[in-house]
């Protein structure tokens, strides 16, 4: 990795965490919900765009920039897992469940369609 | 005792109010790009040390994403249950830095990958380790945490 793809990928990482607070508190403050679908949402969105990126065979330095520096921070599982067990913790072990599932069923569904789209593209 | 502890679980309105972006502050946003950036350069570093071909275990990701989500809740007990209300620590260490260490884009990729080349079982042992370990770290972490003053 080069100097400036290092700089790219510190600088978009930035960026990919503030988006993720920006998107996770629009979410929450539109959508009524117990389940974090915020961290849902945005998690989705970023799987969907790396699938498509590797459906189109992004490969290199682009990947590192977009994949590793902005989706990377984008997404997230520490919240994921977080959000979680705090659900459980509070005595709702089904919405904990549903979470997960929804997330990672969601996750391989976005992440496979955004690959097939791609490589249709 | 329960009640006590609920009491002390409790975040501060100030913290609740630093998840609201109409309240927040610039200093909280910098702070979620500082911590930001710091996460996805250590993410980064990982994936330049433990190179990933699409084949067996992604170390890079399991790593990162096994202590990013330890440190997250250590961090968000410590600093909601534990410590005085702050503007930036929250934001910087758990939005900022543990966000952008852990990554589920690349999870889902990588299981996507591991499927396509014929790993199927890998996969799964993959994600069932990655889940395992995050929930188990962020229940441990949170429980030694609380452990540590209320004993």
């Amino acid at each position: 990795m080069s100097a400036a793809v290092w700089l790219g990928v510190a600088a978009l990482g930035g960026v990919g965490a503030l988006l993720r607070f920006r998107f996770d508190a629009f979410v929450q403050r539109r959508v009524e919900s117990d389940l974090p679908l915020g961290t849902l949402a945005v998690n989705l969105v970023g799987t969907f765009v790396l699938g498509l990126l590797n459906g189109l065979a992004v490969a290199g330095d682009s990947l590192l920039l977009v994949g590793t520096g902005l989706l990377g921070s984008l997404t997230t599982l520490s919240t994921l897992m977080l959000e979680t067990e705090r659900l459980a913790e509070d005595g709702d072990g089904r919405l904990a469940v549903v979470n997960v599932g929804l997330s990672l069923g969601g996750g391989l569904v976005t992440a496979a369609l955004g690959w097939a789209l791609g490589a249709v593209l | 005792m329960s009640d006590i502890r609920e009491e002390i679980r409790q975040p501060p309105a100030s913290v609740l109010a630093g998840d609201r972006p109409r309240s927040t502050t610039r200093q909280v946003q910098y702070a979620i790009v500082v911590g930001g950036v710091a996460g996805a350069l250590a993410r980064a570093a990982l994936d330049e040390a433990f190179p990933w071909d699409g084949h067996g275990w992604p170390w890079a990701t399991l790593i990162v994403n096994g202590a990013g989500t330890l440190l997250l809740g250590y961090v968000v007990t410590r600093l909601q249950e534990r410590l005085p209300p702050s503007t930036y620590r929250r934001p910087l260490l758990g939005t900022g830095f543990c966000g952008a260490l852990t990554t589920f884009s690349t999870l889902q990729v990588e299981l996507i990958k591991l499927a396509r080349n014929g790993e199927v079982g890998l996969a799964a042992g993959y994600l069932s380790v990655t889940l395992v370990l995050g929930l188990v770290g962020v229940y441990l972490a949170t429980a030694l945490t609380r452990r540590v003053r209320l004993s």
